[in-house]
């Protein structure tokens, strides 16, 4: 089938099986930052926004998402201009792979929209479905709390 | 030489990874990440069977399906035996193993690789091959490995041996002895002897990056990979035999890693790509699934462990027998010196014991295949270690950890466990430098509240009683006289740097702590030093990111390098200056007389070298062998509450206080310490791969497999004690690996002193606790009482 996907605020007319997963298209279509890390909705490498709402995108069908937001890490910041979320994971040292950061910022970003101002509880939470091996979650939690000290500070 | 005057500026500071902020922009590319310009797909089918013959192997089917374009199986891939283990060459691991083979070893072992235009087409042509078996008995039982009448993996021929105990006939994939002084005379001075064994299962590394690799032909016609490694020389040597393709055609580059745990150092993707892509002259593509990282990959090696401990009436040990039993799976990569490390990196911790004896047995199961993985064997020596001690400090009424400071080796003094036991072979004596093991274990104790908790049985809420517990570890850094590190480096004419080192950053933040060492020397901002590390064409040889080797081994040869570029960057300034080399000392960014308190500049320097006089272009390099392997140390608290009616244990707490001499970068030493806690209480509570009764992994997916994510995990609290280490750079030792060997057993001791439920079998259920707490009177009486027993299994010291 083929449609339009809006990507980080971006129009882009694409074709696809009906059956394909919106992880695959958007891996193919270029955006690698969507990483697949299990492929069946148990590690949160491969989350996306989704009119704002935060999804496995191994666990979507494509189809589904034609027409509606879709939002990757690269749609909250750049490397010239990152989101205080990333640079709060980059100055407390949750990024080591960095394989599993991508979907920590966006779950990270999720949480802050309906939370500004989220208990640590509430920070493990809304991390529950993000798998990280590297860092055992404690620089990851501080990195959380920083970013939404900061953000609650500049608005 | 430059590093003499003022204190340290950029070792010991917290700075950020050079890599961090492009990661978490998802600027930076991983291995799948790449584009490849039409590439073949390939896919793997996979032995159903966990031990059979293949008869008949038909492709003709799956041949014709449109899109296909090779299929590779044992019919048309040479027979060459190797290893996949990724350790230096010579390697000591057995040469059991060919690409593709007509006898199968587990449920997982590769049958055939089909290469075709999309992943969904090589995937539709597995199902078309038509494939025969003979299935044969398997080896499920590592216990029976060795019976008569059991099914054998591997002999006659078809193996490689390297010059140890190795006999493929008895199913033996390694064998480790040694022994000091005289254990039956210690154990019978013993008044008190806890004899016990002990059990962990096979465990999966869980990078959140599943293994892939890629290959193309480039420009000029020679091999390009791109792969998930740990061990880019390695991957380049071992592709090399087995593609028969020179060295020097095959380039290896390491993108940046999602993490490897051991789990990347192996290379089992690298020589599929490389055939497919050189056999074809098209780039290939193969990316693991979450399932296949888990049947196909590797393991931690599953393991019993029978130990025997004796203590006087004091508490002193008398004797010290421990044997080990590795479960190899399929094949023996890393079992020889995974089993050398289960006493090596343990026995020497305690090194006033007089008489000792270490015997370990690694076997063949067809079962998957078990290799490297963080600790190295020390994780499964410690788990019985730490529960031994715990149980004769209480015998002797003794608190574990003045015990634990009674016991433990000091600067200065050695243990001939150094000199006996290497890898796989004789190690190297060496003298313990730094040490500060005793005041881990007083801050540690402090911090979870030892004194407060200990024993108390502290009941919190109705059915729930508190306890805690100990287990102190170390491990090594590098592997002596084996490991080599080389590192090369040039000054651009604004006075930046460029660092290329074979040193492999797999996210651990080496990129950033190897420039920080270099930074030190030269006194720049690690922002003007780019750091280029792991491509086999640009850098120089590294072993790889393993055996806790990194900041250490590849911390001097860049500590070295970096020297020598100082030492021109000297000469040029006094030629400039006008003056004697030794007036002249390293500041910030430049060079000053100390005598006419002039100064002139990086840049300066730089650009007079490059265009206007005496022009050199300054550069340097370096290689380094480290001579000893530094321990760190680490003492390891866990607090638990376990809930008597259902035997449901939740970690609250958990304290790691650790010496690994000076952190060059303290936050991503402590990030060592609580991404291998974590995945270390994981272990301890939850992980193994459950099987079928014909050897089927039942649990190959995250839902079944579960590990820890950050609700489940607790407060976890990380002390770092810095020592001057005088063997390493700027005083450094290793922080990669030690600290995952503490958990399982520091939770079992704190279990123990909860509920006196011992628990010596991992992972640590609600189930197995409850059990123990129906049957507490009953396992008092046999862990006091056994101390008569002999087992048989004991080996003669």
């Amino acid at each position: 089938m083929t449609g339009s996907l809006h990507i980080n605020g971006t129009e882009l007319q694409t074709s696809f099986r009906g059956n394909e997963l919106l992880l695959d298209v958007l891996r193919n279509l270029g955006c690698t930052e969507v990483k697949e890390g299990c492929r069946e909705g148990a590690c949160g490498s491969c989350l996306v926004l989704l009119d704002g709402v935060l999804v496995n995108s191994c666990q979507v069908l494509a189809a589904s998402a034609l027409g509606r937001e879709i939002t990757t890490v690269k749609g909250l910041g750049s490397f010239h201009e990152p989101h205080p979320i990333q640079e709060a994971f980059v100055e407390t040292g949750a990024v080591q792979c960095g394989f599993c950061t991508p979907g920590m910022v966006l779950a990270t970003f999720a949480l802050l929209k309906k939370n500004p101002k989220p208990e640590e509880a509430e920070i493990r939470h809304a991390l529950d479905g993000n798998l990280c091996r590297c860092t055992g979650y404690v620089k990851i939690i501080e990195a959380v709390k920083m970013a939404a000290e900061r953000m609650a500070r500049h608005g | 030489m430059a590093e003499k005057h003022g204190q340290r500026t950029h070792v010991g500071r917290s700075l950020t990874k050079n890599d961090s902020l492009a990661l978490a922009t998802a600027q930076e590319r991983f291995t799948a990440d790449y584009p490849l310009d039409n590439p073949l797909h390939c896919a793997i089918l996979y032995s159903p069977h966990a031990h059979a013959e293949i008869t008949s192997l038909d492709t003709e089917e799956a041949q014709v399906l449109p899109g296909v374009v090779d299929i590779l199986s044992y019919k048309n891939v040479p027979r060459i035996l190797h290893t996949s283990a990724g350790q230096g060459y010579p390697e000591p691991s057995p040469y059991d193993a060919v690409l593709f083979d007509n006898r199968l070893r587990y449920v997982g072992d590769r049958v055939a690789l089909v290469a075709a235009e999309t992943v969904d087409i090589a995937r539709e042509a597995l199902q078309k091959i038509r494939v025969e078996y003979n299935v044969l008995e398997p080896l499920l039982d590592r216990r029976r490995a060795m019976d008569d009448g059991v099914p054998r993996l591997h002999g006659g021929e078809d193996h490689v041996k390297i010059p140890v105990a190795y006999e493929p006939e008895k199913n033996l994939a390694a064998e480790v002895q040694i022994a000091f002084g005289d254990l039956d005379e210690g154990f019978s001075q013993a008044e008190f002897i806890e004899e016990q064994d002990y059990s962990l299962p096979a465990a999966s590394h869980c990078a959140m990056e599943p293994h892939a690799a890629l290959a193309y032909i480039d420009e000029r016609g020679r091999l390009v990979i791109v792969s998930t490694t740990q061990v880019p020389f390695h991957a380049r040597r071992i592709v090399s035999k087995l593609i028969e393709l020179p060295l020097h055609w095959i380039r290896v580059i390491k993108p940046r890693i999602g993490g490897g745990f051991g789990g990347k150092q192996e290379v089992i993707l690298e020589p599929l790509v490389g055939l497919v892509a050189w056999g074809n002259q098209r780039p290939a593509r193969l990316v693991l699934s979450r399932r296949e990282v888990f049947v196909s990959t590797r393991t931690r090696h599953a393991a019993d462990l029978h130990m025997k401990i004796g203590a006087a009436k004091d508490g002193s040990i008398t004797g010290l027998q421990m044997d080990c039993l590795l479960d190899a799976g399929g094949y023996a990569t890393h079992s020889l010196t995974v089993l050398s490390n289960v006493g090596a990196k343990v026995l020497p911790l305690f090194n006033k014991i007089e008489n000792i004896s270490f015997h370990g047995r690694s076997v063949y199961t067809n079962l998957p295949v078990s290799g490297a993985y963080r600790g190295y064997g020390a994780t499964q020596g410690y788990f019985a270690f730490n529960q031994q001690i715990d149980a004769v400090a209480r015998w002797a009424a003794q608190d574990m950890v003045e015990f634990c400071k009674r016991w433990h080796i000091r600067e200065g003094e050695t243990s001939g466990v150094f000199k006996a036991l290497g890898e796989g072979k004789e190690g190297v004596s060496q003298v313990v430098h730094s040490c500060a093991l005793s005041q881990c274990l007083d801050r540690g104790a402090r911090a979870i509240e030892w004194k407060k908790k200990r024993g108390k049985q502290i009941r919190v809420g109705e059915d729930k009683v508190k306890g805690v517990g100990l287990a102190v570890a170390m491990q090594g850094s590098g592997i002596p006289l084996i490991d080599m590190a080389a590192a090369s480096m040039k000054m651009n004419e604004n006075g930046s740097f460029n660092l290329h080192i074979g040193a492999t950053d797999i996210g651990t933040g080496s990129d950033t702590v190897l420039a920080q060492i270099a930074a030190e020397v030269l006194k720049v901002p690690i922002e003007k030093i780019v750091v280029l590390s792991s491509d086999t064409d640009l850098t120089p040889f590294d072993v790889g990111a393993y055996a806790s080797s990194t900041t250490y081994v590849s911390g001097q040869a860049v500590k070295a390098c970096a020297g020598k570029i100082a030492d021109q960057i000297l000469e040029t300034a006094a030629a400039l200056l006008e003056t004697k080399q030794e007036n002249l000392v390293i500041e910030s960014e430049s060079v000053r007389d100390l005598k006419t308190k002039q100064t002139i500049s990086y840049e300066e320097i730089a650009t007079s070298a490059t265009y206007n006089r005496d022009q050199y272009q300054i550069q340097a390099q370096a290689s380094y062998t480290c001579e000893e392997s530094p321990p760190p140390f680490i003492a390891q608290f866990a607090e638990v509450d376990v809930d008597t009616k259902t035997g449901r244990i939740e970690v609250v707490r958990f304290v790691s206080a650790a010496d690994c001499g000076q952190p060059i970068n303290p936050v991503l030493a402590e990030g060592q310490i609580e991404g291998a806690v974590v995945n270390g209480i994981s272990y301890a509570l939850w992980e193994e791969y459950r099987y079928d009764a014909d050897g089927r992994m039942t649990n190959p997916r995250f839902w079944d497999y579960k590990i820890f994510t950050a609700r489940d995990t607790p407060e976890i609290q990380t002390i770092l004690i810095p020592t001057e280490e005088p063997s390493g750079p700027f005083g450094a030792k290793s922080i990669g690996e030690v600290a995952i060997n503490g958990p399982a057993p520091a939770i079992a001791n704190a279990i123990y002193d909860a509920v006196g439920v011992r628990i010596r079998d991992l992972p640590i259920t609600p189930e197995k606790v409850w059990r123990g707490l129906c049957n507490i009177e009953h396992t008092e009486a046999s862990a006091s009482g056994s101390g008569e027993a002999e087992t048989g299994r004991a080996s003669s010291p």
